[in-house]
């Protein structure tokens, strides 16, 4: 499947005696990049439709929305239903409780880092096996906990808190994983170096490991917001006020209560999705080079 | 004092993390399997002494309920369809765009991945929006191209295969990127020699590509059959459970009966029964793959 570089070289050797089956290798495999180029793209079309579509309809007055036959372009651009989402609608209370839960998420990204260090680079008693513990959690399936968390939180009276919404997912054992896999790879010498300074474990965490760490904490970062950004299903169960509802948990509010106003709930759907869309566009590069990090090659 | 913190830094380290994951984690699930053995509801939350060990009576009961027979039939067709599908449609894009040479092979990278990273309530409003009989823009494109309407949420299967269309379209990205990182892993000699031996594009992938992609299919099929086990917001959002239970995944019941209907204990009993079947599909696999390792 991999084109092949280097036969075509071996072949430009050959082409002194005969040129035509040369010309006729490369033309085919320019042909056949094309044919896959555009099989892939007008697959790549149908994966976009739904975000063209969410787009296009959140510009559409309600009365276009609902008549027959569909029209593909907004006849009358329209800004009224994001207008209704701020003023008419609570979303940016939605809003704020979302970038809570995205503050908080990075807090726990450092608590994640300081474990993924310490199992990196010190051997302690219990390391091994605390860590082979932190890893079977990943095992552990999020509905069977679901009910016994609740519960744990309504004893602790954080139901219907910011803290019982964000409590539950604030660390996740396959970010330690991944900055101690990353952090392995730091020169001992340099935190030797740094102790015999005589600075602290926790100066050398703050000063030299976080700071060599910056690619892992560039994917990671994107991933936790990204993460916190749709987090759905803990300020659902956790949340019975509407003062503490995130983004996702309003859109399905919205979507129940108005069911019928789809223009509406496009643009509450574009209101989330654009800026993650934006986001990952400037970063896919860390992203999706992220996954190397973890091991897969 | 200084001294004395530095002495137990590394502990001090590790606490927060392994504490929370004390807690939300490893605790929860004991608790679960603890509960599944009592009639814990709304009475056994105000006063403990309401709480009654009843055995295995929630076991007997739950495989006696219509509707959980019917979510685990259900969460079985998302699996035997869905799971096959995610991994030969990642696959086969990874493929074509590792074939690729040009810059535009890099972008397609970023679009196949992109309905990985959306929230999946804007998505599951988006696609109700699509599968809409009247004004869904599906059903329009079938029918401009002089097909009949498709009952996308109303018809019981057809329901389901909705479900699985969005979340196969979701879980593609990331099960690509995946075989990606793994494609660029295998040496580009070992097709250089197949190519001056004259071997053709398709065995090249059948005899190279496919088994050195042993491990990451491996890794993928896990996974994914993990994660499809679980199969639960897009009918949560979708259609919550309809038309008559036809889309209420395992998941969806335990949540339901939670939540909705407060009986915990037993949806405790569900929750470990979706865990039991979660580590014996995964054991199974496991067996396999070392199976496959013997030759």
């Amino acid at each position: 499947m991999i084109p092949n570089e280097k036969p075509v070289a071996v072949n430009v050797k050959r082409e002194k005696f005969s040129p035509l089956p040369d010309l006729n290798h490369k033309r085919k495999a320019k042909l056949s990049q094309l044919f896959v180029a555009l099989v892939l793209t007008v697959l790549g079309i149908a994966f976009m439709l739904p975000f063209f579509w969410m787009v296009i309809s959140s510009f559409k007055t309600d009365a276009e929305i609902l008549s027959l036959p569909l029209t593909i372009l907004p006849e009358n651009v329209t800004f009224e239903h994001y207008i209704d989402l701020f003023v008419n609608l609570n979303f940016l209370t939605y809003l704020k409780n979302t970038l809570l839960i995205v503050l908080a998420s990075f807090f726990g990204l450092l608590l994640t880092a300081m474990a993924g260090y310490a199992f990196a680079k010190h051997k302690f008693k219990g390391s091994n096996v605390l860590f082979i513990g932190v890893l079977a959690t990943m095992m552990i399936p999020g509905q069977v906990t679901m009910i016994p968390v609740y519960l744990m939180l309504n004893q602790m009276g954080l139901t219907n808190t910011m803290t019982g919404i964000v409590l539950p997912g604030l660390v996740g054992a396959f970010g330690v994983f991944l900055f101690r896999q990353f952090m392995t790879t730091i020169p001992e010498e340099m935190l030797e170096a740094a102790r015999l300074d005589g600075a602290s474990e926790f100066r050398i965490f703050f000063s030299i490991v976080l700071p060599m760490s910056k690619p892992i904490l560039a994917v990671q970062g994107i991933l936790t917001f990204i993460g916190a950004w749709n987090s759905f299903l803990w300020p659902l169960i956790i949340a019975n006020d509407e003062a503490l509802y995130t983004l996702s948990v309003g859109l399905a509010l919205l979507q129940g209560q108005h069911g019928g106003n789809y223009a509406l709930q496009m643009a509450g759907a574009t209101f989330m999705v654009v800026p993650i869309i934006i986001i990952f566009m400037i970063f896919q590069k860390y992203i999706i080079e992220g996954y190397n990090i973890s091991g897969m090659k | 004092m200084k001294q004395f913190l530095n002495d137990r830094a590394p502990y001090l380290l590790v606490a927060p993390t392994v504490l929370l994951l004390l807690m939300f984690s490893i605790m929860p699930l004991f608790i679960a399997f603890f509960m599944s053995f009592t009639d814990m509801d709304l009475a056994g939350i105000a006063n403990w002494a309401n709480i009654e060990w009843i055995g295995l009576t929630n076991y007997i009961e739950i495989f006696k309920d219509e509707v959980f027979i019917q979510a685990l039939l259900n969460t079985v067709v998302y699996v035997v369809i869905g799971v096959p599908i995610v991994i030969g449609l990642s696959l086969a894009i990874a493929m074509s765009i590792n074939f690729g040479t040009g810059k535009v092979f890099e972008w397609f990278r970023v679009v196949f991945y992109m309905p990985s990273i959306t929230n999946v309530v804007a998505v599951a409003v988006v696609w109700g929006f699509l599968f809409n009989p009247q004004y869904g823009l599906f059903n329009f494109l079938l029918n401009t191209v002089g097909l009949p309407d498709v009952p996308w949420l109303q018809d019981p299967f057809v329901a389901k295969l909705s479900l699985i269309m969005l979340a196969v379209w979701r879980a593609v990205g990331i099960n690509m990127i995946i075989f990606l990182a793994a494609l660029q892993g295998i040496p580009r000699t070992y097709y250089e020699a197949a190519a001056l031996d004259g071997a053709s594009t398709f065995q090249q992938m059948f005899k190279i590509t496919i088994p050195l992609l042993r491990y990451a299919i491996f890794f993928v099929t896990v996974t994914t059959l993990i994660g499809w086990i679980q199969f639960f917001e897009e009918p949560l959002i979708m259609t919550e459970g309809g038309p008559l239970n036809s889309t209420t995944s395992l998941a969806l019941f335990i949540y339901n009966n939670g939540f909705q209907l407060s009986n915990f204990g037993y949806a405790a009993a569900g929750s470990v029964v979706l865990f039991i079947l979660i580590i014996t599909v995964t054991l199974i696999q496991f067996r396999l793959q070392k199976s496959e390792n013997n030759y």
